[in-house]
């Protein structure tokens, strides 16, 4: 019995987080000023944690939530500081492609989860067993070893280009 | 209703929501911040995809995902705030004279 209501507490927690992410992307499109879009996308990214947490992959949560929330949206918030408030594209919200955008919008939704709904998803279930941060981290050294090399030659050619960004406008 | 496919509509929802807040925004940080957005749903359906097989796979591309939009952020911030610097406006209206 506390199995079952065990396993009704958790979906009734993933309905929840899954309302509050959609929630989230929605103000982002409706509100105005860039901060409260930048918290609105902060929530929504903490109720995805939420949602990796409850799948039981926990490191995905937890770095969900360092990485996403902690590094990018600060960095995001620290920008928004920096810019003038009285700036016009804050007052105006959409652009002209309003009407075309949420046609292609509502065709794309119907469509995907359309199909999502119809048909039987098509990838073969496994040994539904969660996988660790063991497993992950073995796989990821062993079998993916090269993309990790490349990931890091990837984060220097970043730091490259930001440095040249902020030489060339120096130097102009 | 099944725990697979609602995630999965979630994942369209957001990435789809992304992608029309990319469309009709006019503030070069909130289309940004829109394309975030899209990344997060797609990462929500690599999640899902290896939750269901039971396989790493996915959450190495996860992660591979994460660095990459790290080092967007980090290249495009630096270019927003110069183009502002430039023009002093946010408005993608302001930059049509960038077209080739």
């Amino acid at each position: 019995m506390i199995n079952s209501m065990l396993a009704g507490l958790d979906t009734l927690l993933l309905l929840v987080f899954a309302a509050g992410a959609l929630a989230g992307a929605v103000l982002m499109i409706v509100l105005r000023q860039p901060m409260r879009v930048a918290t609105a996308l902060i929530s929504t990214m903490v109720f995805l944690g939420g949602i990796y947490g409850l799948l039981g992959v926990h490191f995905i949560a937890a770095f969900q939530v360092l990485i996403y929330v902690g590094a990018v949206m600060v960095f995001m918030v620290y920008v928004i500081m920096m810019l003038d408030p009285r700036d016009p594209a804050i007052q105006s919200r959409f652009s002209k492609l309003l009407v075309p955008g949420v046609i292609g919008f509502v065709c794309l939704v119907f469509v995907l989860v359309g199909a999502t709904w119809k048909g039987a998803p098509a990838v073969p279930t496994g040994t539904r067993e969660a996988f660790g941060l063991q497993q992950f981290a073995v796989a990821f050294l062993r079998e993916y070893w090269l993309h990790f090399e490349l990931t890091s030659v990837l984060l220097v050619a970043a730091i490259v280009a930001a440095v040249a960004v902020v030489k060339l406008h120096r130097r102009g | 209703m099944d725990k697979v496919q609602l995630l999965l509509s979630l994942s369209i929802a957001l990435f789809a929501i992304g992608l029309l807040g990319v469309i009709v925004r006019r503030n070069l940080l909130v289309m940004l911040m829109c394309m975030e957005l899209m990344l997060n749903g797609v990462n929500l359906s690599l999640v899902t995809f290896a939750h269901q097989m039971g396989e790493a796979v996915g959450a190495v591309l996860v992660f591979l995902i994460f660095v990459v939009a790290t080092a967007e952020i980090a290249v495009a911030i630096p270019i927003v705030l110069l183009l502002v610097q430039r023009k002093h406006s946010l408005d993608l209206g302001v930059y049509t004279d960038l077209k080739g």
